[in-house]
């Protein structure tokens, strides 16, 4: 198994768990750090999925 | 490390789960795109109710007023519900049906609550929201349609769990976020379905989660119902409900006198799911973001206009009033509102591509370029690779 696997999946599942709650919890800036870390998944999956175009390890 | 037989188990148990729901589920994407939207999309086609500019300071209308114009709308018909949107208390939406547990022929009036004119008439049961919301909710078939859904969603956190444990064995020889463009464009596909798949993974589980809770709404009231109501409104046991019923602006003073710090959030009429036959329940939210989510119902006597009881929602209450924003993203202003489409569309692309790469399964040009977990998980389970 390739090292760190799992470690950008953790820290993006737990900017997402942190987005959606933080916003349950108040307003202003909770809502600002609510749109930042669900935001950061939305920016990863558009960067790796669209815009980089370096060529993959097979 | 996972076995190659665990890794034919998982595949089998994400293909199938995956294959059942992955039509019902590109619907629920496709229709929960515009009721995210919902407030915006009914303010551009312009069946929103706007309510009219008032002198400054003038005084809230009576509630029984406001009961008058909904009734002079629909002589024929008997008070349901009355609620307001959470951020504006200028407009009362009165729902009026032919019996209080009725689920057709319901009819809805606006009316302004300075004034307690009416507004508009909001139909509940026709428009473009109202196909996308009714094909989201049960499919137009009620409440079987609504636990179908559910089930549907049960697969859905099914098939993300074994996507998931799938992740590993296909991730081993390629680093994060690694999407081989240069090879066939099955292998392209099934890059980005793991990408897509594992970076959106806590909301689509989330999303996936509270719908199916949601999806129990009906059956948890009724529970509530025989539950904190039955022990709530014991004392009228056996009483035969009351003919005609008192005054609305009593209860709604009296509610608000018990709880001073809470906001009206709506009002259930008496014989309605929400209350009993011999009350009105005012429901109250909290003053907080998180405690405005949540409702205490205070039962009032329709008849005395005194309060009868008032408890906290009970846990499965609340569990299920938490699931709707989490479920909606109406909790965060418009940028979570867009956050949650895109990651709505993100999940479409998921789906999309997961269907493709099963209808591309037997092409043996791509079997070729697999490596070997990923034959493995391509296989059915018991069959030798």
């Amino acid at each position: 198994m390739k090292s760190g696997m799992w470690t950008w999946p953790i820290i993006l599942g737990v900017l997402t768990t942190i987005g959606l709650l933080s916003a349950l919890l108040g307003d202003g800036v909770w809502d600002a750090l609510s749109w930042v870390t669900l935001g950061v998944p939305v920016a990863v999956c558009v960067w790796y999925g669209w815009m980089r175009r370096t060529k993959a390890a097979a | 490390m996972i076995s190659p037989k665990a890794i034919r188990t998982w595949a089998w148990v994400h293909k199938w789960s995956s294959l059942v729901c992955t039509v019902f589920m590109l619907l629920l994407c496709l229709t929960g795109l515009p009721l995210i939207f919902h407030h915006e999309i009914n303010h551009l086609l312009g069946t929103d109710v706007e309510a009219p500019a008032v002198p400054a300071g003038t005084p809230m209308a009576d509630l029984d007023r406001v009961m008058e114009t909904a009734k002079a709308r629909n002589p024929t018909l008997g008070g349901m519900f009355v609620s307001r949107e959470p951020d504006d208390d200028r407009v009362w939406y009165v729902t009026m049906s032919p019996t209080p547990t009725s689920d057709s022929g319901l009819k809805q009036v606006a009316v302004d609550a300075r004034t307690a004119a009416p507004l508009a008439e909001p139909s509940l049961d026709s428009g473009f929201m109202y196909i996308m919301y009714s094909l989201h909710i049960d499919l137009f078939a009620g409440l079987p349609g609504t636990l179908f859904l559910g089930l549907m969603g049960i697969l859905l956190v099914v098939a993300t769990v074994s996507g998931v444990v799938l992740y590993a064995p296909f991730m081993r020889k390629l680093g994060f976020g690694d999407v081989r463009r240069e090879r066939s464009t099955r292998i392209k596909w099934l890059d980005l379905h793991n990408l897509l798949g594992i970076v959106t993974l806590v909301w689509v589980f989330v999303v996936g989660a509270t719908g199916v809770i949601n999806t129990w709404a009906d059956l948890v009231v009724k529970y509530w119902q025989n539950d904190q109501m039955a022990e709530m409104i014991a004392p009228y046991k056996g009483l035969p409900p009351p003919a005609t019923h008192g005054s609305l602006q009593k209860a709604v003073t009296e509610a608000l006198a018990l709880e001073p710090d809470m906001k009206l959030g709506f009002i259930a009429f008496p014989g309605t799911s929400f209350s009993s036959p011999h009350h009105y329940t005012v429901f109250m939210r909290g003053n907080t973001p998180f405690t405005s989510k949540l409702f205490k119902p205070v039962l009032v006597d329709s008849q005395t206009g005194k309060v009868t009881d008032s408890r906290e929602p009970p846990w499965y209450l609340t569990g299920l009033l938490l699931s709707q924003p989490l479920h909606f993203g109406d909790y965060g202003g418009l940028p979570m509102q867009i956050l949650w489409a895109v990651l709505d569309i993100l999940t479409i692309i998921v789906l999309g591509s997961g269907l493709y790469l099963w209808l591309k399964r037997r092409n043996p040009v791509v079997q070729r370029d697999l490596t070997e977990p990923e034959r493995l998980a391509e296989t059915p389970a018991g069959a030798n690779p």
